[in-house]
């Protein structure tokens, strides 16, 4: 019999489409896990309203779990209590890091208007003396960042919440 | 069917929904590349939005019709939309004017219905709210740029502003619907949502030194279906492919 453990232990084997170094656990989409009869019931929940991705991130999820040997697997999704970027797991973030993406800081940016950017260090040589070029990246939940000192361009994962 | 919900989800959607597609139009067109991805993420967001809410608003429906056929498959008197988001986009300060005011409104509107008493309503509002602030931090901080930058940009700016300026009392439209649904703690109060507003486009629009102009003359209609004829151009590219090729997938 199968645990739900070990089907979490499968879906850190489903790679974000357009992060592929993080998985959908590491990313924090996957918010339940329930098993009954031979049915598996996955919930997740979007990053964006309009993130593209989620719907490759359901099909292969199904796709893994098929190629695990389970045939009835539904993917479930919803939108509250909403994702935010405190679900990326700790682990996901020197992840993230490595991989030339700024980690989200835990920096809301509550007040709308007028606020500073906040301090994003650079990934690759770790200066704080960074700009930010454009509040919209290369997708939904990514910012454009550049280095003052080693000008390496690179992407931040906007802290979300 | 709870027909006055129904009603108001196409409101609501069919505004994200129009506006989404003006912000497409932008796409390989931004004045710089940043630009044109900004604008381009943002229509991508309002489009999700527009799925969750005309999603839901098939279903308080219960007559077999699903995002999709809401978005593609009306007629024009159909649309909900209010007439400032079906505005031609003009030059980037009409389209970042027009993209403020409405977020200015969405911002209060998702915080205030995130206390829905209808559960799917205040989730989709807890979801869209996160990224209305991005979208408002941008549009605001633009207005503030072009209106505050060379004599050139304020110029644009004031211009779109005495344009637009006649189609932003809709955003506060308010009648039976909105009452009954008022009533039952589904939706705030709309008067609330427009202090709120007011507040945010006051201060914006001081900061970057533009004026309000005198003439009070206020357009409605797109709330009862009656629309401007630049949403008929909308619906012709927007409903081109499933109106050729019913049914048709990719």
């Amino acid at each position: 019999m199968v645990t739900e453990q070990e089907i979490w232990k499968y879906l850190t084997e489903v790679p974000d489409p357009e992060i592929p170094v993080l998985s959908v656990v590491d990313l924090g989409v996957v918010r339940k896990v329930d098993l009954s009869e031979d049915k598996i019931r996955v919930t997740i929940t979007p990053t964006y309203s309009g993130c593209p991705a989620m719907k490759r991130m359901e099909d292969d999820i199904v796709d893994k779990l098929k190629e695990k040997g389970f045939s009835d697997v539904v993917v479930d999704l919803v939108l509250s209590p909403a994702w935010t970027t405190d679900w990326i797991t700790e682990e996901a973030r020197i992840k993230l890091r490595e991989y030339g993406i700024a980690p989200p800081e835990n920096e809301p940016d509550k007040s709308v208007l007028f606020a500073d950017p906040i301090i994003v260090p650079c990934p690759k040589c770790g200066s704080s003396n960074t700009r930010m070029v454009s509040q919209f990246g290369s997708t939904a939940c990514k910012a454009h960042y550049q280095c003052n000192d080693c000008l390496e361009p690179f992407d931040y994962f906007k802290c979300l919440r | 069917m709870d027909k006055n919900l129904f009603e108001y989800l196409l409101r609501l959607g069919d505004d994200s929904l129009i506006l989404g597609h003006r912000l497409s139009e932008w796409c390989g067109h931004g004045p710089i590349l940043e630009e044109d991805i900004a604008l381009t993420n943002i229509a991508l967001d309002l489009i999700g939005q527009t799925n969750s809410i005309l999603e839901y608003a098939g279903k308080v429906e219960g007559a077999g019709r699903n995002a999709d056929s809401l978005a593609f498959l009306r007629f024009d008197k159909d649309y909900k939309n209010c007439l400032l988001v079906e505005q031609p986009n003009g030059d980037f300060g009409v389209t970042i004017l027009r993209q403020f005011f409405f977020d200015a409104y969405r911002v209060p509107l998702f915080t205030m219905l995130q206390n829905s008493s209808d559960e799917q309503l205040a989730a989709i509002a807890e979801k869209s709210l996160k990224e209305t602030r991005y979208h408002l931090k941008h549009s605001s901080e633009w207005v503030i740029r072009l209106g505050d930058g060379t004599d050139e940009s304020h110029a644009r700016i004031q211009s779109a502003l005495d344009d637009l300026w006649r189609y932003t009392d809709e955003l506060f439209f308010s009648d039976e619907v909105d009452a009954d649904l008022k009533a039952r703690n589904i939706i705030p109060d709309t008067a609330d949502v427009k202090v709120e507003w007011q507040k945010t486009v006051q201060s914006v629009l001081e900061e970057a030194t533009l004026t309000i102009p005198a003439n009070n003359w206020k357009f409605e209609g797109g709330r009862k279906g009656l629309h401007s004829e630049h949403l008929g151009y909308i619906l012709a590219e927007l409903q081109f492919m499933q109106r050729a090729y019913p049914n048709m997938e990719w």
